[in-house]
Parts: structure tokens; sequence; C-alpha cells
């Protein structure tokens, strides 16, 4: 047909110029995937999906909301009830915001599930670890925003941990919020980085995570390389186009992801107070502290462990600083190596006399997260899917799963003597997940892997 | 959650204010159940008019407008008529005649504006706390509340309820009062002294008029939300089955 | 075995099917952003209709009113003010108002519901800026000038019912906005009777 022809034609013309033709067969019409991806594949899109919603939500909120410590919360209700359609708006991105951290979480679990951290893909999990970073920053800057009660506290109490530094702490937190106390400067700064800092870095984190998954290829719930038997077309035997498979699979997925979303949205944007927190309906109050703060649901498993860090959890600590040390003695095989446990095990003992509980509650719930840069590494087992690991990893697995939702859990109660205990022990079994592994991954006993996929 | 631990925070303070050889059984902090529908106009325009009358003297409402109110059913010329007292114009919001400073000296807090004021107590915080008032010659204002506990609010539907006064009577269970540590376990009632001008089931729907109002005002949307919610699920529904009718025909080929 | 044809036409059909309601589901969802764009209730609230006392207005006075951020010029004109509309008609660009911006009801050379009362915009219809008003024997404007409004920005000519001469750089006659009388002396400007 005459048009068919003129399409082809502009086609060729920007083909010259700009590869999108290759672009378009190199990453969907011909990127060759797994064909037996699960449940469990579905949330990398869902997080795009996400990620795409909350910017143009963002945008249209930021023609409306202003970011003054005397306009802020007054902005946020001026568009829930004067701008048209200004309350869809708003709900889509509060509940975008709690929906972002779910299918991430869930992302998460995949990876841990069928191994989508080990080599080749380190550098995809670490891209992964940094957009996580990245999205909990974005989290906590946007919170801040709608200048309410938990807003202001929150914020308050989590720049007061950078104060908690030792010496440069309170110059820091200073520095941080522009003022004394979290303020309109730090309102307005806040917003510069919600709106455009860190969502240009995650949009580039999320570029360079996606460019690094095309260039080993998909994991898959059997954690067997496709790539390694090819058929005579010099495509993997078990793998498919990712277009027109996944991309259909992925809008249908991407379709009850919708439903689910606008069940909450529309009848119930509060989620019980979890996603709209009732105390951030009061206007901040600078000279009055809620009964209650709590961090967000997404954050409370590692404010958790911050809460667990008392005096008495820094001996546990030391035990374990005694315990690792003991171990490095007997396992090394150098004076050198004998040396450097010493000296660590000393200088660490010693940082945990000279600085208060406090700091090592900061330092643990940064480690809680930055532990997952080291997952790669600590990971010794042969094989990647959970379907062919042993009972051993299974067994951590589960606690691990288990402590992280106690933890969260946890995080919205008011704490007690029981409750602090139980977040004690979900912390430590939570970093025993991770230390432990080499040890336990490389005494597992492990199923043979399949040579095909098995679905 | 919010609404459990607050009424658990605020019972700590009456502990406290009561005499430490007594101990208060728990049925007095309870919230009651607010009876909302914020579909039922009749209500909300009942409870617009208490709240504009008695109301709007201490607080604000300055992020809702007058002209919203035609979405219950009033007319801009009822608006005006009967419900805008202070303002001239009926797209204006609802601000308050008060000085907030001056409100504050009197008071000892500024009466907090009421916009989102059931967004953050919560409809049956509110119907328990109104029907909770009593006569305490002790305060400030001479009233003092079951809910709130030294509010600086005096009872400003004291009229409409009559004068109530709070009683301990010692807890009897099958004739022999009961112990708790020790100490007698005091039944916390309310007499009412002075009749007011409605019956206590008026008062009750009076009140539940006004929470009902003050529910739909902290989000004035909610109604249209619902509505839209309905059909973009229903169109949602349809795009599954299409989408999923879709990829079924194209994963045939894939064994 | 079903023919290749009759699946290739199942699955075209799907997709077809599938992407019209994707695609109105798409415009369904983009409307709502399109709209929030749209005036808030605070900016409708803000240019509500004013209301105006013309009272105190003297013959050959005029009143300036403020209407959504625009000033809007309330002139009582004398007999001889309005003796003006006829004589200058051969000067101006469009004396009959043919394609000015003005209500239904408002027609003839007077430009308003009562002859002795103009209503109108006074925003100059070239580049925006506000005519300063210039009375009949105003040496600056020459001989022969019968009284109107000049702007200063370009020069454009409006006479006592606000119609551009022609040759001047404004294509149009000043703007009449939609209004009412509500009662002898009080003006509601940005509303008329059908309510606007």
């Amino acid at each position: 047909m005459a048009n068919n022809s003129k399409v082809q034609a502009l086609l060729g013309w920007i083909d010259d110029r700009f590869p999108l033709t290759k672009l378009w067969k190199e990453q969907a019409s011909e990127y060759y995937a797994p064909k037996n991806l699960n449940f469990w594949y579905y949330f990398g899109s869902l997080a795009a999906v996400v990620l795409v919603n909350q910017i143009v939500t963002g945008i249209f909120l930021t023609m409306n909301y202003k970011p003054d410590a005397t306009l802020a919360f007054a902005s946020v209700e001026y568009i829930m009830r004067d701008v048209p359609w200004g309350w869809l708006i708003r709900y889509m991105h509060s509940t975008g915001a709690s929906a972002f951290f779910i299918v991430v979480y869930l992302h998460m679990v995949r990876g841990l599930l069928y191994g989508s951290h080990k080599k080749p893909r380190e550098l995809i999990w670490i891209f992964g670890v940094l957009i996580f970073l990245c999205l909990m920053a974005e989290a906590f800057f946007g919170y801040l925003l709608p200048w309410g009660q938990m807003s202001y506290w929150g914020a308050q109490v989590i720049v007061n941990l950078f104060g908690a530094i030792p010496l440069i702490g309170q110059d820091l937190a200073v520095w941080i919020r522009g003022d004394y106390v979290i303020a309109d400067a730090t309102l307005n700064r806040f917003f510069a980085f919600h709106v455009i800092a860190v969502p240009l870095v995650l949009l580039g984190l999320v570029v360079a995570h996606l460019i690094a998954l095309h260039e080993v290829g998909s994991n898959n719930p059997d954690g067997i390389e496709i790539k390694k038997k090819k058929g005579p077309d010099g495509h993997p035997l078990d793998g498919i186009p990712f277009h027109p498979y996944y991309t259909v699979k992925d809008l249908y997925g991407v379709v009850i992801f919708l439903i689910v979303c606008s069940i909450i949205l529309f009848f119930m944007p509060d989620f019980g107070g979890y996603f709209l927190e009732a105390n951030n309906f009061i206007p901040a109050d600078s000279l009055k502290t809620p009964p209650h703060i709590a961090p967000v649901w997404y954050f409370t498993p590692f404010y958790s462990i911050l809460r667990a860090t008392t005096e008495n959890f820094v001996w546990v600590l030391r035990g374990g600083v005694v315990i690792a040390a003991v171990i490095a003695l007997v396992r090394s095989r150098s004076n050198k190596m004998r040396g450097a446990a010493i000296a660590g095990a000393v200088v660490l003992l010693g940082a945990l006399w000279l600085f208060e509980a406090k700091v090592w509650g900061v330092v643990l719930m940064g480690a809680s997260v930055l532990i997952f840069f080291a997952l790669p590494w600590l990971d010794r087992s042969p094989v990647k899917s959970v379907r062919y690991r042993g009972p051993y990893f299974k067994a951590a697995l589960a606690v691990y799963f288990v402590s992280f939702v106690i933890l969260g859990y946890l995080g919205v109660q008011v704490p007690t003597a029981g409750r602090t205990l139980l977040a004690q022990i979900c912390t430590t079994l939570y970093f025993l997940f991770f230390l432990l592994m080499p040890w336990y991954t490389t005494i597992d006993k492990y199923k043979p892997e399949p040579e095909r996929v098995t679905g | 959650m919010m609404k459990q631990t607050i009424a658990a925070l605020l019972a700590a303070p009456l502990l406290i204010a009561a005499a430490p050889q007594r101990a208060v059984a728990a049925e007095e902090m309870a919230l009651e159940n607010a009876p909302i529908d914020v579909r039922d106009r009749a209500s909300l325009q009942a409870g617009a008019r208490t709240f504009v009358n008695y109301c709007l003297n201490c607080h604000s409402a300055s992020l809702m407008r007058y002209s919203q109110l035609t979405a219950i059913g009033l007319t801009e010329d009822q608006i005006r008529d009967s419900l805008m007292f202070t303002a001239r114009k009926v797209g204006e919001p609802m601000a308050v005649a008060m000085n907030r400073a001056e409100a504050k000296e009197w008071f000892g807090a500024a009466p907090p504006d009421l916009s989102v004021i059931a967004r953050s107590r919560g409809a049956d915080w509110l119907y328990t706390y109104l029907r909770g008032f009593y006569r305490d010659p002790t305060t400030a204002t001479g009233w003092n509340n079951a809910v709130f506990p030294n509010v600086g609010m005096p009872h400003v539907l004291w009229q409409l309820q009559g004068v109530r006064i709070r009683k301990e009577t010692p807890l009897v269970r099958d004739g022999k009062p009961v112990e708790e540590n020790g100490m007698p376990v005091m039944q916390v009632s309310y007499e009412t002294v002075t009749p007011g001008t409605q019956s206590p089931e008026q008062y009750d729907r009076t009140v539940r008029d006004l929470v009902n109002f003050l529910v739909w005002m902290g989000e004035p949307q909610q109604l249209k939300r619902k509505e839209v919610g309905i059909f973009v699920l229903f169109v949602l529904g349809v795009l599954a089955l299409l989408t999923y009718m879709l990829k079924q025909e194209f994963w045939k080929d894939v064994h | 075995m079903s023919n290749p044809s009759d699946v290739n036409k199942g699955r075209r059909n799907i997709v077809i099917g599938t992407a019209a309601v994707g695609g109105a589901a798409g415009v369904g969802a983009a409307w709502p952003f399109i709209d929030s764009m749209n005036p808030s209730e605070r900016a409708k609230a803000a240019g509500a209709p004013v209301e105006a006392d013309i009272s105190k207005l003297e013959p050959g006075q005029m009143m300036t009113v403020e209407w959504r951020g625009k000033p809007v010029w309330i002139l009582r004109r004398t007999p001889e003010m309005l003796s003006t509309l006829e004589k200058d008609r051969p000067q101006l660009a469009d004396p009959d108002s043919k394609h000015a911006e003005q209500p239904p009801y408002i027609k003839g050379d007077a430009r308003s519901i009562k002859p002795e009362y103009l209503v109108v915009i006074g925003i100059c219809t070239h580049l925006g800026c506000s005519p300063n008003a210039k009375p009949e024997g105003d040496p600056s404007m020459g001989a022969g000038w019968l009284g109107g409004f000049l702007c200063p920005c370009h020069g454009s000519r409006f006479d006592l019912a606000g119609r551009v001469f022609a040759n001047f750089p404004a294509p149009d006659n000043l703007p009449i906005p939609p209004y009412k009388y509500v009662a002898d002396a009080k003006v509601v400007i940005g509303e008329d009777t059908k309510g606007a």
C-alpha cells in the first residue's frame, strides 16, 4: 500500500541517522528472555510503571504545591479540594509511593529466590541496591513536603540521627537542615532534592540497571543460563523474544496491578492510616511533639533495628566482634592475618566502648541496607535458584523473611521491654543471614540443576 | 490503630488525675462507634448548620469554601442567607472571626482549624468527645471532657445537651465490691442535673449530624472518588479480560 | 488444526480490540491531568462577579472597578458625549461593532444597556496596555477630537463608546464584559441576566 511504503521510507530516513530499528530489535523484538518466567518476574516492569506514575503525578502536583512552611499544608488541601481532579492526582502519588515499595521489596525477594545477584549479574544487583537507596532518600525527602506533624517530626528525628555521628554530627545536622531545627529552609531544599535531584539520579540508575541486564540476559526460576544451549538460528533454545511475548504478558500484569491499586486509591486511600497517616492531617507544630512518632510503614524494619540497638544490645555487638576475631584467628594462615584480626578487633571494641548506643543504632540501621551490596560475594552457592539449594539456605531465607516482617511490625508499635527484646533477636537473625552465608552456603547440600528450563 | 493508641494515651492522664487509691474501669475510655453516612444529605445539611452556628465562632475551617456546600444540596442563595455570617462572597473560605493570638491567650491553646479534623482525630473520637463533656468547677471553663481531659474548649453545645456531672461509684458484681490490687474499682457514670433543650436521643442525632458534616468536610470529594472508582474498576475489569485473552493468544505458540 | 489465516485474523482482532479499549482508557486517564490545569475553585472565586455602586457618579465622571484582574471603566456620559457617537462614525474601524467582543444584548452606537452609563473593559485590543481618558478639547489630541481614550503604548484611539479609530494599531473596539443592573444604582460585572 502507498501508505506503508511512505512509513518505510520515513523509517529508513530515521535509521540512517539514529539506530531506531536496531534498538527495537536488540532490546525488544530480538532480545531473548527465558520462557519460564513466573509471577515473581512481573515486579520489574511494575516498578517502571510506578516510577512513570510518580513522575507524571509529581509534575502535576508541583503545578499547585507551595514549598513554603506557611503555605505547604494548605496547598495540599487546595489540591485536594479546589484543583479539578487534584484529589485524584494526589492519591495517585500517595498510593503510588507505597505501591513503589511493595513492588520493589517483592522484586528484591525474586532476586533472593532465584539468585539474580550471582555472577554474572552482580552489577545489576549493585545498581539495584543503589536504586533502593535513592528510593528511600526520595521517599524521605518527599514525606516532609505535606508539612504535617509526622512530616516534621519524622524529619527532625532522622536528621538528628546524623547529629549522632561523633565529632562532626551537630554541624552536619545544621548543614543538612539549613537551620537549627527543621524549618522553611529545610522544606525548600528537600523539595529541590525530591522534585529534580534524586529523580534524575534514579532515572540514570534505572537505565544503567537495564543496560546491565540486557548485556547478560535475564535469569529465570531455574537459575540456569539459557544462552548455554542455543539453536541453529543462534537463539537460546529456552528463550523467546521479549516482544511480543513479554510485552503482552507484562501488559496483563500491569492491568491487574492497576486494579489492586485502584481498589486502594478509590476506596481506602488512607489504608488504615498506613499510606496516609492520621497525624499528618495536623499541620506541623514545632512546639508540640506527637505522642507516637513512627516512620512510614516501608521504613519500619530498618527503624526497628535502630531502636533495638540499646546499651544492652551493644554488649551483643561486642560479643560478636570477639567471636568473629576468634574465628578469624583460628582460620588465619599467616601471622599477618592474625595480626590484622587482632588489630581489627581492638579497634572495633575500642569504638564500641567509646561511642554510645545511639551511634551504633545508626550504624546498624545503615549497615542493614548497605550489607545488600555484599550479597553476590557472601553467597558461595554453586547454584542460583532456591529450587536446587539445600535445607540450610531455605531455612535461613525463611528466617530472614520472617525477621524482616516482624521488625516491620514492631516498628509501628510503641516499644516495650518485650518488644525490644524481640526486635533485638530479629536484628541478630537479620544480620546472621548475611554474615553466616559464606559458611552455610558452602556446607549446604545442593540438587543437580537441569539442562533445560522446567517451567 | 491510631485511634486506640490515642485513646489509650488519653486514658493515662485521667488515671493519674484520679485519686491514686482507685482504679478506673476501662469502659469509660472506649470510643463509641460513630454512625456516619456521608451520603445522607439531610444529615450533612443539619450538621453544616450546627457547625456554622456553634463552631465557627472560635474555630476556622479555612481550607473549606462556602461555595463547596452546594455539593451537599444547598443552593448558593441558601448558603448566603443562612450560613454566611462573616464572609462577603460565597467563594470565600470559612475563616473565623477570632484573632488567633487572642484565642491562644483566652483558651490556653488556639482552637485548631477544623477543615481536616475528622481525618486526624477520626469520626469515633469526635463523636465520643462531643458527647463527653461534663460540669467541672475546678477547670478554667467550668467544663471537662471524658475523652480529652482538661481540654481548653468549653461545652458550646451545653444548652442542647444540658448539664451533666461525673460520678464515681464502686463497681459491684454479684453483690460484692470489685477490687484490683487491693483497691476498689470505681465505675464512672454521668448524671444530667439540668436537662437541655434536646433529649439524649435528639442530642446524639445532632452530634452525629455534626460529625457527619466534619467527616464530609475533611474530604469533600469522597463521594465523587467512590463514583469514579466504580467506573475505573469496571473499565479495568474489561481491560483485564482483553489483555488476558491477548496474552493467551500469543503464548499459544510457546511450549 | 485451525487455518493459519483464521488464527491471524483472530489474533489481529484481539490486538485491535485491546488497543481500542486501552486507547480509550488512556485518553480517559489523561483527561483529569489536562483538566487539572483549568482554573481552580480559588481562581474561579477570585474571578467571581463584582458589584459596583454607581449612585455617586456625576455626569462626565468615570470610575474603575477590578474584575478578573482587569480594569472595568464605568463612565457616566452627558448628552453631549452621547451625541458624539454618531458624529465620529466615519472615522471608526468598526462603527457597528460587528466583530467586537461584547454580549448579545449590547447594541447600537452607545454599546451599553443604559445609554447613559458605558461599562467597558479598559484594556487596549492591540497588546494589552490600559488607555488613558482624553476628554473633548484636550490639546494633545489635535483639532476635532470629540473625547475618548488614547492608548499610551502605540497611540491607538477609542471613542466614548470604546470603539477604535481606523488606521491605528489596535484592531478591535474595547471589549464589553457581561453585566447587569441589580438596582438603579448597582451594577454587577461578570454576570448577566441569563447567568454568566
